[in-house]
């Protein structure tokens, strides 16, 4: 009665073999490597190989191992330095300055383990920031910003519209969440309202006496908090790619908020300077009514505020935004034809197009000042001429340098944010306080269970080494589960990993406990077992739904370190479960279960 | 070897009223100083700054202190952590200062005077991350309770339920009276650690109620009490080892796992301990207080149905 069918043995064995294949990558580590992708969908000229070993080999750098495939060349360093340096040199072979950009060159992690366990999907555990280092932000993007700048971007597009139609209206003003349109007289009103009506169908419009309310309709504004946060992730994602880091985590965190994740990151004040750019865009027109101010403390006129230009200088603009960031759907650094100077060419929507002819037209030669708004610090970036009607493209130009006129493309390109945020939270993990972590984890582990070890074969002999080896294949069978999902290991995780082994032991130990029982009461060794492993099942099951409820509840609950936890409590309650009753008792049988008549067992009684 | 070898079932549903009124005592002592005390809340739940800086030399805190003090952070708390070469600093949150930004404005003033200065760590929380988190954790601990609630009821009808439950946040709160009596930082992995005690010690009162309905439909005859003290004999070596075993993983967390998981394995070895008290005998004799027949357990097996409720 103690045998199991081959093919359960079988099954059992694959199981196990499979999870120690999936654990397999972890003790191979990763290294530091440089990856080269094609700029766009092209394949990645195989030719650039040599011409990067020999740039490399001049300044004394070798990869370890170099990999070629469809996401591009890979080159593995020893070290992070030599990694990071490496990525200067090749940079510089491969993008010369000055030159469109060429290939994409990337710091990355990869893993050390051979081929074939890559090959077959098996790759580590992410590392969580506490164990790797790096950096961990919460921002918030500021809704009512978002839906501010909508309610002055419809506004100056309003006012363009009816100005082209030749409606005139005697103001429009912004309360709150509505704009009103004051009219001469009902007539002009309802030729507008027509107007509006068929421009704006994302508003509602409302004639109040000679006036014209428009409000955003409640999924417009839904629309537009959905936008700004998606925006603000794109821009994020970005900004991140400039930045280098290794395999960065920018995703949504319910309806208004971003985690940005950098592992590795050894610079953390860069990481937070480009993160923490909290940059807008804004076009506004100088007042040219005002001559320019003396100094930056003093005061400005009525609808004006004072900017200060890159190189110092005070100007005064006026108040209403002509056009944001966000209808910039391009922008990419070049040279005037005629001038040779560096220029910046934009690129923007429809809307954005009809709005800056619009204002182009009626303001020729006067000066439109682009100005970039970081948390409370506001700067011109650039002050020019119009010097002609204005298009859906146009040229900024009156920059210094052709890495000006990149950098500034760059920020227009990928750094319009639709809505500035704010820090919620901010974890800065050092490099060598992770690398430690890793190691009081291993120790903490190693040790607890060295000494679980010593005590089980002690007390229950044969049946306790063999609850030693199913709590050892859970660990293994955890740590691939885990591996094959592409977890990320924190701290409180690998705490999770040692609990688990106490709840697995809870299920060996009632086995053990339910077969001395059975023996004292004088069944033979072999009913002993069966009805052992029989009757602690039930209990089994109960006591581990129990602390599986526990592990749900920190999952929804928890956030960061305290969920990586709760995956863990969860798997590991269910690969317990097998351990302590498939594996533990597939390895009794194999020594009991052959055994014609079996004189005792070692159970330690 | 054998540790536990009864002859004879222990008497502990007799000592009812003692144990009764220890844990009585306890939570009361328990509740009380969570009142007076309060819990130390880390910066995850009250918001603020934390920052864990390392020296080459040994730290001047003084220095550090009038460093903190020139930047207008009067309220700054600065104390070694570990060693003489680790200090931590906590700056509380305050309204209308850009306090993610605030932390590399330490780090700058402090290299100043030190530049072997490294920043090991820096967390900030903002004020509405710390709110969250708090109402999180109390739904996360509403909710555990519920579900193993109705988890047992389903098993067992409600009186074991309710019992198992009780003494079991009984656990729960002694912990948090713990982390208030010594003024120990009650942080996130210390709340991951309360809920998973409180569904880990669950195991052992459902360890216990199993065994007496077995013992229900083994020894008719026996009253309530003489079943129950079997079931507890009959599984308390069970329960040390398991719980010893545990204990030992824990304990090597404790002393190995560095000052990250010190609380967390703190809360556990209590938890742990208090658990085992709290399910041997608190649970049993609050489902005896409640009422708990025979007719508690029998309800999910369908032949049983004919037994008659013991008086």
């Amino acid at each position: 009665m103690n045998r199991f069918p081959l093919w359960k043995n079988l099954l059992i064995l694959a199981v196990v073999v499979l999870a120690a294949l999936y654990t397999l990558p972890n003790f191979f580590g990763q290294s530091p490597a440089v990856q080269i992708s094609a700029l766009g969908s092209n394949p990645l000229d195989v030719g650039v190989e040599p011409q990067i070993e020999k740039a490399l080999a001049a300044e004394g750098l070798t990869p370890t191992r170099s990999t070629l495939d469809a996401a591009g060349l890979r080159l593995r360093f020893a070290d992070p330095d030599s990694q990071l340096k490496a990525r200067d040199v090749i940079d510089h072979v491969l993008n010369p300055p000055g030159e469109p950009l060429h290939d994409v060159v990337a710091l990355n992690l990869v893993a050390n383990s051979p081929a074939w366990l890559t090959d077959i999907g098996a790759l580590p555990m992410y590392l969580g920031l506490d164990l790797s280092g790096g950096v961990h932000f919460l921002l918030q993007v500021d809704q009512q910003a978002a839906i501010d700048k909508r309610l002055d971007g419809d506004a100056s597009e309003i006012r363009a519209e009816l100005q082209e139609k030749q409606i005139y209206y005697d103001g429009l003003s912004r309360t709150g969440d509505q704009l009103r349109v004051r009219f001469h007289d009902a007539a002009t009103q309802g030729s507008a309202q027509q107007l509006l009506e068929a421009s704006h169908h994302d508003m509602t419009l409302k004639a109040e006496g000679a006036d014209l309310v428009l409000g955003l309709k409640p999924e417009t504004v839904t629309a537009i908090q959905d936008q700004a946060v998606k925006q603000n992730i794109l821009a994020l994602r970005n900004r991140v790619n400039e930045l280098g880091a290794k395999e960065p985590i920018i995703q949504q965190q319910g309806p208004d908020r971003i985690i940005v994740e950098l592992p590795g990151v050894q610079d953390t004040a860069k990481a937070k300077d480009i993160i923490g750019r909290t940059a807008t865009l804004e076009i506004h027109l100088v007042d040219e009514d005002h001559s320019g101010p003396a100094s930056l403390t003093e005061l400005p006129p009525p609808g004006d505020i004072l900017v200060q230009e890159r190189q110092g200088r005070p100007v005064f603009v006026h108040k209403t935004v002509v056009l944001s960031g966000d209808v910039i759907t391009d922008a990419g650094a070049g040279f005037d034809s005629q001038t040779n100077r560096p220029t910046v060419n934009i690129s923007m929507d429809a809307k954005g197009a009809r709005v800056i002819r619009q204002v182009s037209r009626e303001n020729l030669k006067k000066r439109m000042a682009i100005l970039l708004i970081e948390k409370n610090k506001t700067e011109a970036i650039s002050v020019a001429t119009i010097q002609d009607e204005l298009g859906a493209r146009f040229q900024i130009t009156g920059l210094q340098s052709p890495k000006e006129a990149s950098d500034l493309a760059l920020l227009l390109r990928a750094g319009a944010l639709a809505a500035p945020m704010d820090f919620l939270e901010e974890r800065t993990v050092g490099p060598s306080l992770g690398a430690e972590n890793i190691a009081r984890g291993f120790h903490s582990t190693w040790i607890g269970f060295a000494a679980i070890t010593l005590f089980m074969t002690g007390y229950y002999l044969l049946f306790g080494f063999v609850s030693v080896v199913a709590l050892a294949v859970n660990v293994l069978m955890l740590v691939g589960l885990l591996s094959l999902m592409q977890a990320t290991l924190t701290l409180p995780g690998m705490a999770g990993i040692a609990l688990t082994v106490g709840l697995a032991l809870d299920a060996n130990v009632l086995i053990n406990e339910r077969i001395r029982e059975e023996l004292r009461n004088g069944n033979s060794p072999g009913a002993a077992i069966h009805a052992g492993y029989d009757r602690a099942f039930g209990t089994i099951l109960d006591s581990n739904v129990t602390t599986g409820i526990a592990g749900l509840a920190l999952f929804a609950f928890g956030s960061g370190p305290v969920k990586g936890f709760a995956v863990v409590l969860v798997l590991g309650i269910l690969t317990s479960m097998f351990s302590a009753v498939l594996v533990s008792r597939a390895l009794v049988n194999l020594i009991y279960g052959r055994r014609r008549k079996i004189e005792r067992l070692s159970i330690g009684m | 070897m054998e540790f536990f070898r009864m002859k004879r079932d222990i008497p502990f549903m007799s000592w009812g009223k003692y144990t009764t009124s220890v844990s009585l005592l306890t939570f009361l002592l328990a509740l009380f100083f969570l009142y007076s005390k309060g819990l130390n809340f880390s910066v995850d739940f009250t918001g603020g700054t934390v920052m864990e800086v390392n020296t080459a030399r040994q730290a001047d805190l003084g220095v550090m202190r009038q460093t903190l003090e020139r930047l207008g952070l009067r309220d700054a708390n600065v104390q070694n952590f570990g060693s003489s070469h680790d200090v931590l600093i906590r700056l509380p949150l305050r309204h209308g200062v850009a306090t993610a930004t605030l932390s590399e404005q330490v780090r700058a003033a402090l290299a100043q005077n030190d530049p072997s200065l490294k920043v090991r760590r820096v967390e900030f929380v903002g004020p509405q991350v710390g709110d969250e988190l708090v109402k999180d954790g109390s739904a996360a601990l509403l909710f555990v309770s519920l579900g193993i609630v109705i988890y047992l009821s389903l098993r067992f009808r409600w009186r074991p339920a309710v019992a198992t439950i009780l003494a079991n946040l009984h656990d729960v709160v002694i912990i948090l009276g713990f982390f208030a009596f010594f003024q120990w930082e009650f942080s996130l992995p210390v709340l991951a650690a309360v809920l998973a005690i409180l569904g880990y010690s669950v195991n052992e009162s459902v360890v216990v109620f199993d065994r007496v309905r077995e013992n229900f439909r083994k020894m008719r005859g026996a009253s309530v009490p003489q079943v129950i003290d079997n079931a507890i004999t009959r599984t308390m070596s069970r329960t040390i080892i398991t719980h010893g075993c545990t204990q030992l993983m824990v304990t090597s967390m404790l002393f190995f796992g560095g000052e990250a998981l010190h609380y967390f394995a703190l809360a556990l070895t209590i938890g742990i301990l208090f658990g085992i008290y709290s399910s041997v005998l608190v649970a049993s004799p609050i489902a005896m207080a409640l009422g708990m027949t025979r007719a508690d357990f029998l309800v999910s097996d369908k032949k049983a149905s004919s037994i008659p409720d013991a008086p």
